[in-house]
């Protein structure tokens, strides 16, 4: 299982994913700077990706909870995620996310 | 300005912990068991740090001997193992400068000009200190503390003011119902129907804005009018259409956030916002100033709160010979020790 991320200087990164791992926990786990500062908690859009248009119909579906959080967000677009809210699992397999600003260590 | 802070007599301790997370709070604990009197400052108006701002309400599985337990449960039981060392807190405060006394103590001056001195300074401050957030409005910052703010530190002026506060939590709400009879106006605005705050808080506004003594605008924010720093209006999109909410004041309670702050400019080896220690002492570059919890780094440091009670215990022998010069420090546990005991207010 795989998941591609492209850091905030724009390179690219293929990793090693695990089903029921939270995309940002991955991340972090191959040591991308990734800022994360509430630990997964979904109290802080430190993790903000922009998630590639082609997967995100098979994502979960948007808490109330990730919705506040998006919503204070400069650099929200539509396909703005918290990562630590994207739990991998075999339909995620490959899925394309790219790190956005407010997740910048 | 400077006459008027140096007239303020500084507070004298054994230690100063800047930080109240679980780290900041044990410490008082192993420290207290020896003996050592400690102040803590943290920004926060509460203690718990994370724990206790950022999930209060998640379930730590964690924990030594608690199966599960909240960062709020975590927060009030060491409040309650710590209460026999009586420690001082000074919340809601700032620490903004460090200096070295003539007298060789260390002193801490928050920016409400408190003064502490003592000859241990532990940082135990996490990510840093908490910022509030603020939201994506372009130019905020030259209305901010003349007509933008995102605390309430006087009521007063709001007084007659037309308000617009912003943000779906406690905060928001709790100065919405507070500020109504004082402001001209109140106007909240959310970017949803929904809040995560209090149920009857949430009750009560709904009632005000039914009553139309407030307004509530469900909203995206999208910007601020007048000439800065005087504030005219805040624009925001709702269902309607854009408009442009009359106003004076604009409250923002969009969470908070972590920043490193002044504790960065205090003489201390920084490696990646974090601070480097040795694992014997948990002590930094600095003799005297120690750091634990998530703040510290050593080969190995994993960023749990059981690592920071680790470091904490061990700090505390360390901070021991610094205060108390010659004295012989003995090994005893709390099960038998009268003197522990006596100290733990149970003997």
């Amino acid at each position: 299982m795989k998941i591609h991320v492209t850091d905030h200087d724009g390179a690219e990164h293929e990793l090693d994913a695990l089903p029921g791992w939270r995309v940002m926990e991955i991340i972090r786990d191959w040591e991308l700077p990734i800022k994360a500062e509430c630990g997964g908690a979904c109290a802080c859009a430190t993790c903000h990706v922009y998630v590639n248009e082609d997967w995100l119909d098979r994502l979960p579906e948007l808490s109330d909870e990730e919705l506040d959080q998006l919503a204070v967000l400069k650099d929200r677009r539509a396909n703005s995620r918290l990562s630590c809210q994207v739990l991998m699992s075999e339909e995620l397999d490959g899925i394309k996310v790219a790190l956005a600003p407010a997740s910048r260590p | 300005m400077t006459t008027i802070m140096m007239t303020k007599a500084a507070h004298k301790t054994d230690v100063i912990i800047i930080g109240a997370g679980p780290c900041g709070l044990f410490a008082v604990f192993e420290l207290g068991l020896l003996g050592l009197s400690a102040h803590l400052v943290d920004i926060l108006d509460k203690p718990g740090g994370q724990c206790a701002e950022l999930y209060p309400e998640k379930p730590i599985y964690d924990i030594p001997a608690w199966p599960v337990i909240s960062g709020q449960d975590l927060t009030d039981r060491l409040m309650e193992q710590i209460a026999p060392f009586s420690p001082q807190f000074h919340f809601g405060e700032l620490a903004e400068s460090l200096i070295k006394t003539p007298e060789g103590l260390w002193r801490i001056t928050t920016d409400a000009g408190t003064s502490i001195e003592a000859p241990v300074i532990v940082i135990a401050a996490g990510g840093g200190s908490f910022m509030p957030k603020k939201p994506p409005l372009d130019g905020i910052e030259a209305y901010e503390n003349e007509s933008v703010f995102y605390a309430v530190r006087k009521i007063e002026s709001f007084r007659g003011k037309r308000v617009v506060i912003a943000g779906g939590g406690d905060s928001a709400l709790d100065w919405t119902l507070n500020l109504q009879p004082v402001a001209e106006r109140v106007t909240l605005v959310h970017h949803r129907d929904g809040f995560r705050a209090a149920p009857h808080s949430v009750a009560r506004m709904k009632q005000m804005a039914a009553d139309g003594l407030i307004d509530f605008v469900v909203g995206k924010l999208d910007g601020l009018a007048g000439q800065a720093p005087t504030l005219s209006g805040v624009t925001v999109t709702a269902a309607d259409g854009q408009r442009t909410l009359p106003a004076e004041r604009f409250l923002c309670f969009f969470g908070l956030t972590m920043k490193l702050g002044p504790i960065a400019e205090f003489g201390l080896n920084f490696s990646e916002n974090l601070i480097p220690v040795d694992t014997e002492k948990f002590e930094t570059s600095v003799p005297g100033i120690f750091a634990i919890g998530d703040i510290n780094h050593y080969p190995g440091k994993l960023k749990l709160i059981l690592s920071g009670f680790h470091e904490a215990a061990l700090m505390s022998q360390a901070a021991f010979q610094i205060c108390r010069p010659g004295e012989r420090l003995r090994f005893q546990y709390t099960t038998s020790s009268t003197q522990l005991q006596q100290r733990l207010k149970v003997a």
